[in-house]
């Protein structure tokens, strides 16, 4: 008998190292191939959520600095636009190669500045920003057969600017495409989390990338805004929330510059009765916790078919229950910290909201960290197209569950959304899928899985969630003057 | 102490009526998303187990292991041998746990019994035509008849393949309810799916219910005598079954993956598959074992590496 053990099987922890990164306590901007100081001296420090830990100050860029910046990307465009591809992808093959080689330190350094588990980082993140950098690599010299005429000609200088929730893989998303297309850039990462783009400006220096051809400059909103708005920028891409991308069209309208924008999301996860019911439970929690559910196109309205809504949400709790939440460098850890104070006070209160409207809210047992930024995964049920927490976009590990009855009520709510990024169709009948994916208004719909992602693969939104497509062929066109 | 499991679940005994119904119950059994499984298992093989819990660990995988050997060539010298092991598996370090059982043919039982005598070691033994299971049902029986009056504690009964994979789901029943019968009280019934000639999940699923349906006090993957036996996936969909047949009848059934768990890594993973799908309550020597024969030396030497901090090698363990 087994009454020898009397303790539960509990992981002992096992964190990764800090070793394998090298943080200096303070950054520049990276411009025309160089390090340098903010041009008005200013920095801004940069802390990691799990412990609130200062890791790095950082230089600060602004109105001028941008200036510099573009003007460096400009000066790069002419020599770095007439190489032949097959000399563009010898960079971009060999940028990918240093990522792969240094994929531990920058997944530790990530989950540093970021908060997000290094499971993450290790098994999602570092791999699909080389991938993103091969399959575009491979790219560079067949332009012509891409199906934008031939000889398909760069617009210029690109400006970026990209969000805190990837921040190494939005960086890539931008960054990969525009190079291999024969467009300069000028990126700035979020202010939360401008580490692995400043790791990334070395890599770049390491694979002996010309001068210029790419230029970091970490920074606030209004960074970003004089970014935007410089007017020798062709081409804005942004990544973030809608009403910054809103802002971002009203200044680019009018101007020749060409947009596009990734913007929020609320897919709606479709569970029909037929359902792989243990798989849909892990694309469920997948779709919802996978980065702290802070994911544009986070599954973050499950719609379930009411006659298995009561066997789907226990099997969904208990599952709830063994996810492991704490140290995001532990190998062990599910679920890691919440991106910043900001975050945190934003999801508290959409959550407080979603309880004052009727809602009913649930979390697992779950001890929180003292030190950081935490947030329990939550679930809540009770939920109508009429609540806050189905409509606006929370960011953060928050479930609303909502009943349907037949299939066309499902697509008819799941559609329901000024969203449309992303949804998910669960069902073994195959003709189904088909049908439904179909009728749903959003740029991605997996089937019987959920946020999966490939380089191959466009990627982008309907109505609010915004326009153009990045990854697969289409992501080519947006930097090309097509 | 957990009783053996009555022989039908109460809350499904209409399932049981006719094939029919038996073959509607079974369809009607959600799917499984063969990608989506398989990329759970990998996902929980991933998990980091060190230091305190990997020793913990290591000795629960040793006081699941129902050390097998199924051979024409086995003699009684062998079976002995094989038994001492069981009862104390390392000479060098008495803490070492002893395995859960020893596991032979029915013709071995009696000399089996005898080399476990006195210690907890149960006595398996695999009946009912193993490995192929292609006899009457009366030879099957006589078969388990033979093993449990030899004094076997479990009984191993393979499923007829031929008559699951034709639809005949009833046929099936009926012979684990009645092996099960001749079992009685004395013995444990393991039910084998050999889950590689199964070929599909859907259909490892619904064999798990009907062996839970049927009285199965444990449902076992495989034989280990087919090219595919025993893998983290088969046997996390597994663990899902018991899982959900408790929450839906009350009544718990244990796991036994079998064939092809060599190491102690692998045995680890399938171990941490067990506690995030089942859950602790099946984290014990009565609700789930390993049917192995080479995966105890590598446990051992895993065990003996982290006692003295050096890895000794296959010499400071005993071959059989």
């Amino acid at each position: 008998m087994a009454s020898a053990f009397t303790s539960a099987f509990e992981y002992a922890p096992a964190p990764e190292s800090r070793s394998v990164v090298d943080i200096a306590p303070s950054y520049g901007l990276f411009i025309d191939g160089e390090f340098t100081e903010a041009a008005d001296g200013r920095v801004f420090k940069t802390v990691s959520p799990s412990t609130e830990e200062v890791l790095s100050e950082i230089a600060q860029a602004g109105e001028a600095d941008v200036d510099r910046a573009v003007k460096a990307a400009r000066r790069a465009f002419g020599a770095w636009s007439a190489l032949p591809g097959a000399e563009r992808a010898k960079y971009l093959f060999r940028i990918a190669r240093i990522i792969q080689e240094r994929s531990r330190e920058l997944a530790v350094l990530e989950t540093l500045d970021n908060g997000k588990p290094i499971r993450e980082t290790r098994d999602a993140d570092l791999p699909l920003v080389a991938a993103h950098f091969f399959y575009y690599a491979g790219w560079a010299d067949k332009l012509d057969h891409a199906g934008f005429g031939s000889s398909p000609k760069p617009l210029g200088v690109a400006g970026q600017v990209i969000p805190w929730n990837f921040p190494l893989l939005m960086l890539a998303w931008k960054i990969a495409p525009a190079l291999a297309t024969g467009n300069t850039v000028v990126l700035k990462p979020a202010e939360t989390t401008p580490l692995s783009a400043l790791f990334f400006a070395d890599v770049c220096r390491q694979a002996g990338l010309p001068r210029g051809v790419v230029n970091i400059l970490p920074g606030y909103g209004d960074t970003g805004a004089a970014l935007v708005a410089h007017p020798d920028v062709n081409k804005v891409a942004f990544t973030g929330s809608t009403a910054v991308g809103k802002a971002i069209a009203k200044t680019v309208a009018g101007t020749r510059k060409k947009l596009t924008l990734e913007l929020g999301g609320k897919g709606a996860n479709i569970v029909f009765d037929d359902a792989p019911i243990d798989q849909a439970v892990e694309g469920i929690v997948n779709g919802i916790f996978f980065n702290q559910g802070q994911v544009c196109c986070a599954g973050s309205r499950l719609l379930v078919q009411e006659s298995i809504q009561e066997e789907l949400l226990e099997s969904l709790k208990r599952r709830l229950s063994t996810l492991r939440l704490g140290d995001p460098l532990d190998k062990n850890t599910d679920i890691g910290a919440i991106n910043s104070e900001e975050q945190l006070t934003r999801i508290t209160s959409l959550v407080e909201q979603g309880e004052a409207e009727g809602a009913e809210r649930w979390s697992p047992a779950c001890e929180l960290p003292n030190a950081g930024y935490w947030f329990a995964p939550t679930l809540f049920t009770n939920v109508t197209q009429a609540h806050t927490v189905a409509r606006d976009e929370i960011f953060g590990p928050v479930l609303s569950v909502l009943t349907f009855r037949t299939p066309d009520e499902a697509v008819a709510k799941a559609n329901n959304t000024p969203y449309g990024l992303s949804a998910g169709v669960w069902t073994e009948k195959g003709s189904r899928i088909l049908a439904v994916a179909n009728k749903l208004r959003a740029g991605v719909v997996w089937s019987n899985t959920f946020n999966k992602f490939d380089p191959t693969s466009p990627f982008g939104g309907y109505k609010e969630s915004g326009f153009g497509r990045e990854g697969g062929r289409h992501g080519l066109e947006a930097y090309l003057d097509v | 102490m957990p009783t053996n499991a009555p022989t039908a679940a109460p809350a499904l005994t209409d399932v049981t009526a006719s094939d029919a119904a038996l073959r509607r119950f079974l369809h009607g059994l959600p799917g499984v998303d063969a990608v989506g499984l398989e990329a759970r298992a990998a996902t929980l093989g991933t998990r980091s187990i060190k230091t305190t819990a990997k020793a913990y660990a290591i000795d629960l995988a040793i006081s699941m292991v129902d050390l097998t050997t199924l051979e024409g060539a086995d003699t009684p010298g062998k079976v002995r041998a094989l038994g001492a092991k069981a009862v104390r598996p390392d000479p060098t370090d008495r803490t070492a746990p002893a395995t859960a059982a020893v596991c032979v043919y029915p013709d071995m039982v009696a000399v089996a019994k005898e080399a476990v005598a006195g210690s907890a070691v149960k006595v398996a033994s695999v009946a009912t035509a193993f490995p192929a299971g292609r006899a009457a049902l009366d030879v099957k029986l006589a078969d388990v008849r033979d093993a449990v009056a030899a004094g076997a504690d479990e009984v191993d009964m393979v499923i007829d393949r031929g008559a699951f994979l034709a639809g005949r789901y009833l046929k099936v029943y009926d012979e684990i309810v009645a092996v099960r019968e001749t079992c009685g009280t004395a013995a444990r019934l393991k039910v084998i799916f050999e889950t590689g000639e199964l070929s599909t999940y859907d259909n490892i699923r619904r064999a798990s219910w009907l062996g839970m349906l049927a009285g199965a006090d444990f449902i076992k993957t495989s034989t280990g005598k087919v090219a595919v036996n025993a893998t983290p996936a088969n046997t996390l969909l597994m663990l899902e079954a018991v899982r959900d047949f408790r929450a839906q009848t009350g009544v718990q059934v244990g796991v036994k993956p079998a064939g092809g768990i060599r190491t102690s890594k692998d045995a680890i993973k399938f171990l941490v598959l067990v506690n995030e799908t089942a859950g602790e309550d099946w984290l014990d020597n009565h609700w789930f074992r390993f049917g192995a024969s080479s995966l105890l030396n590598d446990l051992l030497m895993q065990r003996q590496k982290l006692a003295t901090g050096r890895y000794s090698g296959p010499d400071y363990v005993t071959v059989d």
